[in-house]
């Protein structure tokens, strides 16, 4: 009896091994691209394989895994495995995004505005609705990414990075840690605060300050935001975007707002810095894979979302890039220190207190970047005064000249 | 006679211009050799910046695109430039100042209009020629750009040569005309090998000054990407070392081809004057 009893005992075993074995046996059906990608082999990958398809791509700076610093390359990846070729090329902001599409006389295949340039797209008609039967693994994007209220059906983006902004310190600079956006306009650290240098995450620190939206609903509410930047200036040190890293890595400053995902770079580089989520609650964001209307090849555009959205390809990104990612199989295979990091995927709290971008109406939006230009000049050594004094300089010259010219051919006449 | 204190002051101003010359690069050059990517702190010795850029397709495309560009643009800008400029000496005096101030514009003109304008103009052309199905589908890319940067050489080139004519003795031509050569040859035998110092240097003057360009390549360049615009894109995140690495390369490559060629003329003229010498020995 008992010996049954253990036969029994050891064919559960077996089962339960077998069983635990399954996920290795269900990577057989996976395509081996590289060593450190393979793609579902249930996707039909290969049908552009030799027609000469190109597909123009254009993402933000550095923002997928290109391969240097021993990263994986996944765009080369990404040609191997199609025959695809890719013209990847890189912006620096969703505005020269805009225009760049918007100037006409270009297509791309596949983008990656924020969140509130793909409202405005969507608003302007400029994207493509995606067919999700060529993308089935946007079905491994968490709930909690979906539906947003730029694209509440995301009927035109897939989500690619998300993350969210905060407040980065020196703790060495600071008499007690900040836990509030108000920190930045401290008199004690006049000289020592950074800001960004982009109006709208300006603005949503100044608006956060105030207990108001970030998003403006009128004209007079720029104006009263702006009104605090102003008043924030005197113990502002410059307003900069990626010279943030430096700096703040450098000691040169001891506040400034960043994005989180940059904040764990730079805390890397520098143990002395810290982050921290402000009270008022932060910018929440997220940058999405979509396909102008314009798009030469869109089927083949949904093949790269759908290869971007694999795990393997996630991951390398996720880990290159350093920002959060959307995809759950991705995030289940981080590094503990990653996985679990407060900074890249905070608490429920504090995502709860987060607000996205949504797209401005035209009046509103053009008063923010009147207001803002306004703001960066004003008061900035007398720079009204300045300009007065050129062009009086400049008319005298002229002045001089002319007299000169005119003596100088009175004087040949004599 | 120069007191001495005057002698230190001028040798002062001397090394602090070229220290405000020469300190930037100096500085990018020893920070693509720091390990971390700070560009404050040098952490330690690596060359992995550059073996790093040797595999960063994207930058290394970019690359390539820019020095074709550059090439190209300033080959065409160069002949096209040369014979703009013997035309021109060839008019009456006051059409002469008229078509020279009219190319002088582009260069006065602030580069965002030139760059603008012409995107302006080729997104019309392309409009345009879309309901004829003249122009290739691939039209705003690589032919844009080209276009682009040849325009904005050419004035570089007519401003270089044309002084070059006018310093020249019009009688060389005469005389070759007079022993029998055709105008053709008059021309390439005569002329040109007067005119070649200066055609070179407006040849180097487009070269770097379209790898430079990037306001008006930012805006003709369609899908494509040149060098500056790369490495703006970068500014986001952190602007790579490996960029440091580039323009390490990039500085050295041209200082040497500047020595190079600097010897080489030094020797020649050695040379030359030797043959004076023993001619007048003889």
């Amino acid at each position: 009896m008992k010996k049954q009893l253990r036969a029994l005992f050891c064919a559960a075993l077996v089962l339960l091994l077998s069983l635990g074995a399954a996920p290795a046996a269900l990577a057989e059906d996976q395509i081996q691209v590289t060593e450190d990608i393979s793609v579902s082999g249930d996707y039909d990958w290969k049908r552009f394989e030799g027609q000469g398809v190109t597909l123009n791509v254009y993402n933000w700076g550095l923002y997928i895994s290109d391969g240097s610093e021993e990263s994986v390359d996944v765009i080369s990846a990404f040609e191997n495995l199609t025959g695809i070729k890719v013209n990847y090329t890189t912006f620096d902001s969703n505005e020269s995004l805009y225009a760049k599409i918007k100037s006409g006389g270009v297509s791309y295949d596949v983008i990656v505005p924020s969140d509130y340039m793909v409202g405005k797209m969507v608003e302007e008609g400029m994207l493509a609705p995606l067919d999700y039967s060529n993308i089935p693994n946007a079905a491994g994007i968490g709930a909690e990414y979906l539906g947003w209220p730029f694209d509440e059906e995301n009927t035109y983006s897939v989500p690619y990075m998300w993350g969210t902004t905060g407040l980065i310190y020196n703790t060495t600079m600071v008499q007690e840690a900040p836990d509030s956006w108000a920190d930045m306009w401290d008199v004690q650290y006049a000289g020592n605060v950074l800001m960004f240098n982009n109006s709208r995450d300006a603005y949503a620190v100044a608006a956060k300050k105030l207990g108001m939206s970030l998003n403006p609903a009128s004209v007079e509410e720029v104006d009263g935001v702006i009104e605090e930047l102003k008043a924030q200036k005197s113990v502002v040190q410059a307003y900069v975007m990626d010279e943030i890293f430096d700096k703040m890595e450098g000691g040169e400053a001891a506040l400034a707002p960043y994005y989180a995902g940059d904040a764990i770079t730079m805390i890397q580089d520098n143990p002395d810095l810290a982050f921290v989520f402000p009270k008022e609650g932060v910018n929440f964001f997220v940058d999405s894979l979509c396909i102008p209307a314009n798009c030469k090849n869109k089927e083949a555009a949904e093949m790269f979302l759908n290869y971007m959205c694999e795990p393997d390809v996630g991951l390398a990104n996720c880990e290159f890039i350093g920002y959060s990612t959307p995809i759950g199989k991705v995030w289940e295979r981080l590094d503990d220190e990653l996985k679990y990091s407060e900074i890249a995927y905070p608490s429920q709290e504090v995502l709860d207190k987060a607000e996205a971008f949504t797209t401005l109406s035209a009046q509103v939006n053009s008063a923010l970047d009147t207001a803002w230009s306004d703001m960066k000049s004003y008061d900035e050594g007398g720079s009204g005064w300045m300009v007065l004094v050129f062009l009086i300089l400049a008319l005298a010259i002229s002045v001089f000249n002319i007299w000169h010219r005119v003596r100088k051919k009175l004087r040949n006449e004599y | 006679m120069k007191s001495r204190h005057l002698r230190l002051l001028q040798r002062t101003y001397v090394v602090l211009i070229f220290c405000f010359m020469y300190l930037p690069i100096l500085v990018l050059a020893v920070f693509s050799f720091n390990e971390s990517k700070s560009r404050t702190v040098f952490t330690g010795f690596t060359l992995d910046w550059y073996k790093s850029l040797f595999t960063n397709r994207m930058i290394l495309s970019a690359l390539a695109l820019s020095l074709a560009v550059a090439l190209v643009s300033a080959v065409v800008a160069t002949v096209v430039g040369t014979m703009a400029t013997v035309g021109i000496s060839a008019m009456g005096r006051k059409s002469q100042l008229f078509i020279n101030n009219i190319s002088y514009m582009p260069v006065v003109n602030p580069e965002i209009i030139t760059g603008v304008s012409l995107m302006l103009l080729f997104v019309f052309l392309q409009n345009w020629a879309s309901k004829f199905d003249v122009l290739p589908d691939a039209f705003f890319g690589l032919p844009t750009l080209l276009i682009a940067h040849i325009t904005f050489n050419l004035p570089y080139v007519i401003f270089n040569v044309s002084p070059k004519l006018r310093q020249m003795d019009s009688r060389i031509y005469e005389a070759a005309l007079d022993l029998g050569c055709t105008p053709r040859q008059a021309f390439f035998k005569a002329v040109l090998p007067e005119l070649t110092p200066a055609i070179l240097s407006a040849f180097l003057i487009c070269l770097t000054y379209s790898i430079d360009d990037f306001i008006i390549s930012y805006f003709n360049c369609g899908t494509l990407q040149t060098l500056p615009i790369a490495i703006y894109s970068m500014t986001r995140k952190k602007v790579s070392p490996e960029i440091n690495a580039l323009s390490t390369i990039m500085f050295l490559v041209i200082l040497s081809i500047i020595l190079i060629s600097n010897a080489l003329d030094s020797r020649r003229y050695k040379r030359e004057q030797g043959l004076g010498k023993a001619g007048e020995g003889r």
